[in-house]
């Protein structure tokens, strides 16, 4: 197998079942095994292209503008107390 | 000949000259959906009290004498990964299946502002991910043509609803070509602009460098009214391009003299159904005969498209994809000890497996020690990729070639084997690494009775010249007029 799976699940903060990691993996073998085939290319030299068309970093005016009200924002979350987002503790 | 079987431009018409309101178009399409919908299974959601409100509103206007635009009174059905103020956007995906946005995506705004009606929201492969709805984490759509065969994805409700007239016109995205090959499929017209001409905010995020929406209508004068409806620069998103939105509609012209149109032979694949190879072929020498001047030309680097797309999307997804950790909105798993349990369990209940492939796919990609064996030289072929349309638009208008290898395939054809499944997309995805504007339009149905599409590239922002082609083609030819049976 090319790939950790185990290892690449845990950076992607994924959990694979067992059956998962068994069957991606070989499928993510054979779909890399195709995408060797850009190997065959020499581009020494070419500029890689993040976007088609070319332009400019966007800059704006630094005006203050209204946000979204935090109610309606928060009031979408899974649990939230106090004007902020509830998470597990993260700090022993 | 019922209302939902209406066009865009037909229905207005009507509107206009008071022959029916939009609240009779709107319970047509409503009462068509209720036929229907239990076998195209097109619809997750609809949106009908919000509809006949909105309906009512553009029949007042039209009332009290005032001119309408060319979409008020409209139904449309929108692919549910536009993000909708006070209605469930769920992207196809059950880790949103509760999510609500509490704001509009600028193309809905802008719908909205032009007083079209909204139906519902359409089905789709899970986070656009897909060539046939099967991915969909709630249900997969059927084609119209035969219920057995998938409608193509990722925007495969879309395409299903226009075909069997379950809405007038619809919004698709396409990232590979999800708005293109569903088109195809489902015998109806689809156009992907150019990257940056419809802005994207509102839109949840797949790839962000290749993400477009864009018009799944009846035919090509349809798609040159929304496009127009929903084209233009947006300050909230800072890659859309600030070009001058020219009326699509003007575009329209039964002439294609001296139209240089190109052939790249690099498209006639192996492996090509004979049925889709015979259509295009016919179709291009009926361009030719109306005057076209058809040249034969190369775009090496084609071959390469399926695997540069498969590490830039898959990339970008792994990216994009990691705001959905049961925090802010979405679903959150139940079973934690610990905040990392609370990640990992939420993404592994919350995603279905192509996304979960396309995460863990892109998550290598990206990560150190092959970054620049996979990422940075998918990003250098892309570049050359991008070299070859350039140099063949030095010396052709437009480019001609079919829209997928072959007509629709049955329903779990490829589920079992994904690197099939991305093949089917090996002739829609060069366009979107390039960031030029294609269409897709009905060409002819195969022996067995199902749509083959005809697709048609531009530069980059000449959507006009693309649906004068396809405008041409279509006044000449009755492809677009044939309607699935739906027995």
């Amino acid at each position: 197998m090319k790939m950790d799976i185990e290892k690449v699940a845990r950076l992607a903060r994924l959990e694979l079942s067992g059956e998962e990691k068994e069957t991606f993996g070989n499928q993510l073998d054979q779909i890399l095994t195709y995408m060797e085939q850009l190997n065959r290319l020499d581009t020494t030299g070419v500029e890689p292209t993040s976007h088609a068309i070319p332009m400019d970093n966007v800059f704006r005016e630094d005006e203050v503008k209204p946000s979204f009200p935090r109610e309606e924002v928060l009031g979408i979350s899974p649990d939230q107390e106090d004007d902020h987002f509830k998470v597990p503790r993260i700090i022993e | 000949m019922g209302l939902h079987q209406l066009t865009i431009h037909q229905l207005h018409d009507l509107l206009v000259k008071k022959e029916v309101t939009s609240r009779e178009a709107t319970e047509a399409l409503y009462r068509r959906i209720g036929e229907v919908d239990g076998k195209i299974k097109a619809y997750l959601m609809l949106t009908g009290e919000e509809a006949f409100r909105q309906a009512d509103e553009v029949d007042r206007k039209i009332i009290r004498g005032e001119e309408i635009g060319d979409l008020a009174g409209i139904p449309v059905g929108l692919k549910d990964i536009l993000c909708t103020k006070g209605i469930r956007t769920t992207c196809g995906s059950k880790i949103l299946r509760e999510y609500v946005p509490f704001y509009d995506g600028t193309v809905i705004r802008k719908l909205k502002e032009r007083e079209a009606i909204f139906l519902g929201k359409l089905n789709m492969d899970e986070f656009a991910m897909g060539s046939s709805t099967e991915n969909s984490g709630f249900q997969t759509t059927r084609n119209p043509w035969d219920l057995q065969r998938i409608p193509g994805g990722s925007s495969g409700g879309s395409a299903a609803a226009v075909a069997a007239n379950e809405c007038i016109a619809a919004l698709g995205t396409d990232t590979g070509g999800s708005i293109r090959q569903p088109a195809s499929c489902c015998g109806v017209v689809g156009l992907k602009p150019t990257y940056g001409r419809v802005s994207r905010y509102g839109l949840v995020a797949f790839a962000s460098s290749l993400d477009q929406i864009g018009p799944i209508t009846k035919d090509v004068k349809d798609c040159a009214i929304l496009l127009s409806g929903i084209s233009g620069y947006d300050p909230c998103d800072s890659t859309s391009v600030n070009v001058v939105v020219p009326d699509y509609k003007r575009f329209l012209v039964n002439n294609v003299k001296g139209v240089r149109i190109g052939i790249p032979d690099e498209y006639f694949i192996e492996g090509m159904d004979r049925d889709v190879e015979r259509s295009v072929k016919e179709a291009i020498d009926l361009l030719k005969k109306l005057g076209a001047e058809v040249k034969s030309i190369s775009l090496p680097h084609t071959m390469y498209a399926v695997a540069i797309y498969y590490i830039i999307c898959t990339a970008e997804a792994s990216s994009n994809l990691a705001r959905y950790d049961g925090v802010k909105y979405g679903f959150r798993s139940s079973r934690f000890e610990d905040l990392m349990e609370m990640y990992t369990r939420t993404r592994a209940e919350g995603f279905g497996k192509e996304v979960k492939r396309r995460i863990i796919l892109g998550t290598y990609v990206l990560s150190a020690g092959y970054y620049e064996a996979y990422y940075r030289k998918a990003s250098q072929v892309r570049t050359l990729m991008r070299n070859d349309f350039e140099r063949a638009f030095e010396k052709v208008d437009v480019i001609v070639t079919p829209t997928a290898p072959t007509p629709a395939f049955r329903i779990g054809e490829k589920v079992e084997n994904p690197l099939q499944m991305y093949l089917s997309d090996i002739l829609t995805i060069p366009v979107n690494l390039a960031g030029i504007p294609a269409i897709s339009l009905p060409c002819g149905p195969s022996r067995e009775g199902l749509p083959i599409g005809l697709q048609i590239m531009g530069k980059h922002f000449d959507e006009g010249k693309i649906l004068q082609v396809a405008f041409t083609f279509e006044q000449n030819t009755d492809f677009h007029l044939k309607k699935p049976a739906l027995i």
